[in-house]
């Protein structure tokens, strides 16, 4: 079946410019009120500095965490046959689907001081909310579940007859797992890891829900928009351009893989 | 064959795809018409809007409801946030036709920027409290103490009336200003410590009424304190200026002026 070069209708053509609009226009807006002339200023303002080099902190650390974790969550899901998998599988989707900020809510109902791991935590004197690890750990949160969807899709459709020439050549599953199944995924689990390192970079409800709004210690980017966007709109506006040119680069990066059909 | 998925289309499950039928795609649009219909409606209603300083946010609600009884046509609208947040949205085009500042410099902003007609009227002024969780498990006694180290302090931010009253009353109490998680408003930093989250945060001594099972409070001395005045204005381009104007007149009369009284405010 061939449907490439279709003739589009006239007024479908029309509703689709007006909804590439709704896209483009935000992004036009943004560039043309950028403080160009003193852009990097405003990038060199300490706050500013801060918060980049925050968000690059956490956003790596939640990537790593949700290729350490998700890894094997992702193998578990699509290989493994046990009770609740389905359910398994949908609550690994929920924080996919579930706003940031309730996920925020729900961290600190656990790892709040009063909450249900917390309360014995805090005598330990391991705190997570208003700590960098809370950001970590809401970044991870929203992050780790789009890593682990694509790689559960990966994992489904590898072709297992490899693994399974590697069992009978004498190697136990720990070394299939390791030698055969893993670096076939690789080239996947960089387009997952970039997923999750995008959507972590964009954190914003959990982090400022869970950790608080702190200069240097949970202030990643986005919050620091938020806040600048009342004191120096300037500042606001070169640490979305940031966002953006970022966001951009990972598309230009990823586009063999998202861009292109499968 | 393989369904072709174009674009970014491969990033989206496939099971959520599978589940938008047809079907479904007409409920979206139903339910898309219903909130297009709603949305329509209420504009067209005879609706005042008024936005407030998150800390008039109970007196408010009240003095609305009080407004509403005596003005059963009209329907009173609230947007409560940090000045400095309703500011931005005022000079950016929101639709308001009263705004309550908690501070001058917020006033002076919408003042400056063509979009209040006459003269703003300071109609409250408040005062600053330290709040602590119930129990005040950091043993603080003083404003200077929420500089102590290891504390864990809220303040709201620095664009905020509060955070910028805080910042004056720990100048003239010789305390630097802690670090500290800033919120959007100062019922953010009511929120943080009434969770007991925070060892503690400055806010306004009308703040502490909703929550006074959940906190303490530890006074700021006269001398450290400051007089937080509050103006309120009619906007220009306010949707429904006459209600607007009448709106305001109510909060500067006596009924209004008791509703604030009673809610801790001291008079202007």
């Amino acid at each position: 079946m061939n449907h490439t070069h279709e003739r589009v209708p006239v007024a479908a053509a029309l509703v689709a410019a007006l909804g590439a609009a709704l896209f483009i226009l935000p992004l036009v807006g943004l560039l043309w009120k950028a403080p160009w002339g003193d852009l990097a200023g405003a990038l060199r303002e300490p706050e500013a500095l801060m918060a980049m080099r925050l968000s690059l902190i956490c956003s790596l650390a939640a990537t790593a965490i949700s290729i350490v974790l998700g890894l094997p969550l992702a193998w578990i899901q699509a290989r493994a046959e046990f009770p609740g998998r389905s359910l398994l599988r949908a609550l690994t989707l929920l924080p996919v689907v579930l706003p940031p900020v309730v996920g925020g809510v729900a961290l600190l109902s656990v790892f709040g001081r009063r909450g249900l791991l917390g309360q014995f935590l805090d005598p330990l004197g391991i705190r997570l909310p208003f700590t960098t690890g809370g950001a970590i750990l809401a970044e991870t949160f929203v992050a780790m579940p789009f890593f682990v969807l694509s790689m559960e899709g990966v994992l489904s459709t590898l072709d297992r007859r490899l693994e399974d020439a590697a069992r009978t050549l004498g190697a136990d599953r720990w070394t299939v797992f390791r030698r055969i199944t893993v670096p076939l995924v690789r080239p996947s689990v960089a387009a997952g890891a970039a997923l999750a390192w995008a959507r972590a970079l964009g954190e914003f409800g959990a982090t400022i829900t869970f950790a608080g709004n702190f200069p240097g210690r949970t202030q990643t980017i986005p919050l620091a928009v938020y806040v600048q966007l009342e004191n120096r709109p300037e500042a606001g506006l070169a640490l979305s351009l940031v966002l953006l040119a970022v966001s951009l680069t990972i598309l230009v990066i990823m586009r063999g893989r998202w861009l292109e059909a499968p | 064959m393989r369904h072709r998925r174009p674009g970014l289309a491969c990033v989206i499950p496939r099971w959520y795809e599978r589940h938008v039928t047809g079907a479904d795609v007409k409920i979206l649009r139903r339910a898309t018409l219903g909130v297009a219909i709603l949305a329509g409606s209420a504009a067209w209603g005879a609706t005042l809007t008024v936005f407030a300083a998150a800390s008039l946010t109970e007196a408010f609600r009240t003095i609305g409801k009080d407004f509403e009884a005596a003005h059963p046509d009209t329907k009173v609208e609230f947007n409560f946030a940090g000045s400095s947040t309703l500011t931005r949205q005022i000079i950016e085009g929101a639709p308001a036709d009263v705004f309550a500042s908690a501070d001058d410099e917020n006033m002076k902003k919408v003042v400056d920027a063509g979009d209040v007609t006459g003269a703003p009227k300071p109609f409250v002024h408040n005062r600053l409290v330290v709040i602590v969780p119930r129990g005040n498990p950091k043993q603080v006694k003083s404003l200077a103490d929420l500089s102590r180290k290891g504390m864990t302090v809220s303040l709201a931010a620095p664009g905020v009336p509060v955070g910028k009253y805080a910042a004056e009353a720990f100048a003239k109490a010789g305390a630097p200003v802690p670090e500290a998680s800033r919120e959007a408003d100062v019922k953010g930093v009511v929120t943080r410590v009434s969770m007991g989250e925070a060892d503690g945060g400055v806010v306004y001594v009308t703040d502490v009424a909703p929550v006074k099972d959940k906190v303490e409070t530890v006074s700021i001395p006269d001398a450290q304190n400051v007089v937080a005045s509050y103006p309120i204005a009619v906007l220009k381009g306010a949707p429904n200026a006459a209600a607007a104007k009448e709106f305001v007149a109510y909060v500067l009369s006596q009924p209004g002026q008791r509703v604030l009284a009673d809610a801790g405010f001291l008079p202007p």
